[in-house]
């Protein structure tokens, strides 16, 4: 195993190198745009036995990676923003026919007006076209993630794709230490994709051909089924990657919860952020825990349940808006207590969109909102908007 | 909002003991390779680091800043840096147009790529160094006589100027990162560390 | 019983044959040999192909031919008539 000190973006491109992809069809754009200047580096360097594809949009980056996927290759690519917009048709159509494409995400946030930093809404918009998707925190878990991420997804009872998503600019920019796992045993992990059926000129036959009403709702129910057995395969590649590389993953990873009377929900690269709060406030006495995400679909609703319903208060962090209704997160985790007899009160925070800084006073501010709603016995204002500058509307 | 600013990042400096630095440059000038290697330097001698460009668009010429953070423990936050304490300047003329002591705890250190005595500059805080690291860039061939690159000799007078991090690690930092002149900028980093005055 | 397949993949390769599409068509494409030159402007334009070339000149597949009138829209030698399909 070597350390390096490396971008967050070149983290998910090593990780994907050290995948063996086959065929990487991408269409650079801020802030991934070093993912494929790093894998057409490592192909001309000789580093990676590759096909890259340059295309002239991310709407055609998709779709070659479709066929290329048909074909029997690994494949993944890069994106962020815009250019996950613009996928979305071919995103539907690589999940339902099942194709386990890996695409590594800079989450940034979307036009107008035009903002090239960290929100999580290219993806969390993405949510329902059927693939997984996974966040992470640092750079060390983007690069972890793309070999699972790959892992996951081929295996016999998934084979859908995945996204892996690394903030904007504080990790795909940012340098961190990253240990990168030997070449050896990511092949020992993760051996050779083979599809039991491929696109081949010499056995022609049609992929995701035409679903009549008498069988589509069959297809899209397999489909679905495939992302519900994707929670137990999520937790075996998990433990295999913990006893191959000896980093722990798990989908939701909760701190200092268990007497907490506050916990606060994040995902993404706030959630460091979130712990060192915690630490602070746990310091001046306060029973406050906070639990990062690292899997948001298949969405872990048991797991949030489970580890939050002797909470008073669970303040679910979005750095995503769904204009008209609150963050998504925080609908999820509604959904996840509806049929509970007991739950704790449910309270949502847009924070830190379009690239706004995420600090610990943030966190403490939370905290006191969430003490209000404990003291009043109510929630007057379900979701509220974190460091909002009145001054300027 | 500066002012809120400043109050949230008070604690965190007297709570969570890391070392933070701002590098001041022009786009194309190496502030974010400094950085870089400075962090490099940092995490061979086993700290935990980050560093990190000013978040967004960067143009040759216009003043940027790059950042780097340490830590004996490892770090978790993620916030960008509001209060250094430690601010490098690779280009001299950008003292005219950008406010490089901005949030510079009052203890902290500037570190100026200038030909004068530290004690011409008059910034009302923190202890000033200098070093002309742009007649040692030219010595060496690092860059042209318009534009010299100075990220390397430069990081040799942090060396000297904090203390934190040894000559010795900036020195193999330098051989692992910088893209081509490797003996060229190593050997202007030390003499750099040699030749930083203090006030 | 048809089962679903994963990804929606059917292995009949061709199976499209097997749908005849020229019980679609109201008008069928008639071509008069004696008018017509050989351009094979009507075999290039024919969106199903299915008009085929031969010594004679074209031939068009009625199974297939779903009667869309663009053969006799392009032929420069009016060669071609859509006539009223007899049943």
């Amino acid at each position: 195993m070597t350390k390096l000190t490396i971008r967050g973006n070149m983290a998910t491109a090593l990780g994907a190198k050290l995948c063996r992809p086959d065929v990487i069809p991408a269409y650079p754009i801020t802030p991934s745009t070093l993912f494929p200047e790093k894998i057409s580096e490592y192909i001309a360097d000789g580093e990676l036995d590759a096909e890259m594809i340059r295309v002239e949009s991310e709407h055609s980056a998709m779709s070659a990676c479709i066929g290329a996927s048909a074909a029997g290759a690994r494949v993944c690519t890069a994106s962020a923003s815009q250019g996950i917009a613009l996928m979305s048709e071919m995103l539907f159509i690589a999940a339902g026919m099942r194709l386990p494409i890996v695409m590594a995400v800079g989450n940034r946030a979307l036009s107008a007006p035009i903002n090239i930093w960290c929100d999580h809404q290219d993806t969390i918009s993405q949510r329902d076209t059927g693939w997984l998707q996974f966040y992470a925190e640092k750079n060390q878990e983007g690069l972890d993630l793309m070999i699972i991420a790959f892992k996951v997804c081929e295996d016999k009872r998934v084979l859908l794709p995945a996204m892996v998503g690394i903030d904007a600019f504080v990790l795909t920019h940012t340098i961190e230490a990253v240990d990168v796992p030997d070449q050896k045993l990511v092949d020992e992990f993760l051996p050779k994709y083979e599809p039991e059926l491929r696109l081949d000129p010499e056995k022609p036959m049609t992929f995701g051909s035409f679903g009549t009403p008498e069988f589509y709702q069959e297809f899209k129910y397999m489909q679905t089924e495939a992302m519900e057995k994707a929670r137990e395969v999520i937790d075996e590649v998990f433990a295999e990657f913990k006893k191959k590389f000896g980093r722990e993953y798990r989908k939701i990873t909760p701190y200092k919860c268990e007497d907490a009377d506050v916990i606060i929900l994040t995902m993404g690269s706030m959630s460091g952020t979130a712990r060192a709060a915690v630490n602070k406030m746990r310091e001046e006495g306060k029973k406050v825990g906070c639990c990062k995400l690292t899997v948001y679909r298949p969405f872990p609703a048991k797991e949030i349940v489970e580890l939050t319903k002797n909470a008073k208060v669970v303040a679910v962090l979005d750095r995503d808006i769904s204009p008209g209704f609150g963050g998504a997160l925080y609908g999820e985790v509604s959904a996840a207590f509806v049929n509970e007899e007991k739950h704790p009160f449910i309270t949502n925070y847009i924070i830190g969109l379009g690239g706004r800084d995420i600090l610990i006073e943030d966190f403490e501010w939370i905290y006191e909102r969430s003490m209000d709603v404990i003291k009043k016995g109510r929630v007057e204002k379900p979701v509220q908007w974190v460091n909002l500058n009145e001054e300027v509307l | 909002m500066e002012k809120t600013v400043k109050k949230r990042r008070i604690f965190l400096m007297e709570e969570i003991k890391m070392y933070e630095v701002r590098f001041h440059g022009r786009g194309g000038q190496g502030a974010v390779t400094a950085a870089t290697i400075l962090a490099d330097a940092a995490f061979h001698e086993g700290k935990d680091v980050q560093a990190f460009p000013m978040f967004g668009v960067e143009r040759r010429g216009a003043p940027v800043a790059a950042f780097m953070r340490m830590d004996t423990k490892p770090i978790d936050i993620k916030t960008q840096i509001y209060e250094p304490d430690c601010v490098v300047v690779l280009d001299p003329t950008l003292m005219s147009v950008v406010d490089v002591t901005k949030g510079l705890k009052e203890n902290g250190k500037i570190i100026i790529n200038s030909s004068k005595d530290p004690k011409e500059f008059n910034l009302g805080k923190g202890k000033v160094y200098t070093i002309d690291a742009t007649e040692i860039a030219i010595k060496h061939g690092l860059g042209t006589k318009t534009n010299p690159i100075v990220n390397t000799a430069i990081l040799g007078a942090y060396s000297k100027a904090v203390g934190n991090v040894k000559i010795e690690s900036i020195e193999e930092a330098i051989l692992q990162n910088a893209p081509r002149k490797k003996e060229e900028n190593r050997k202007a980093a030390v003499e750099a560390y040699e030749k930083t005055r203090g006030e | 019983m048809v089962k679903v397949t994963l990804g929606a993949v059917n292995k009949i390769a061709g199976s499209s044959k097997n749908y005849k599409t020229g019980d679609w068509r109201t008008l069928k494409p008639v071509i008069d040999l004696e008018k017509c030159k050989k351009c094979w402007a009507c075999y290039k334009y024919c969106p199903e192909g299915c008009i085929e070339k031969t010594e004679k000149g074209p031939i068009v597949d009625y199974d297939f031919c779903k009667g869309c009138g663009i053969c006799a829209n392009e032929c420069p030698f009016k060669a071609i008539e859509m006539i009223m399909e007899e049943r």
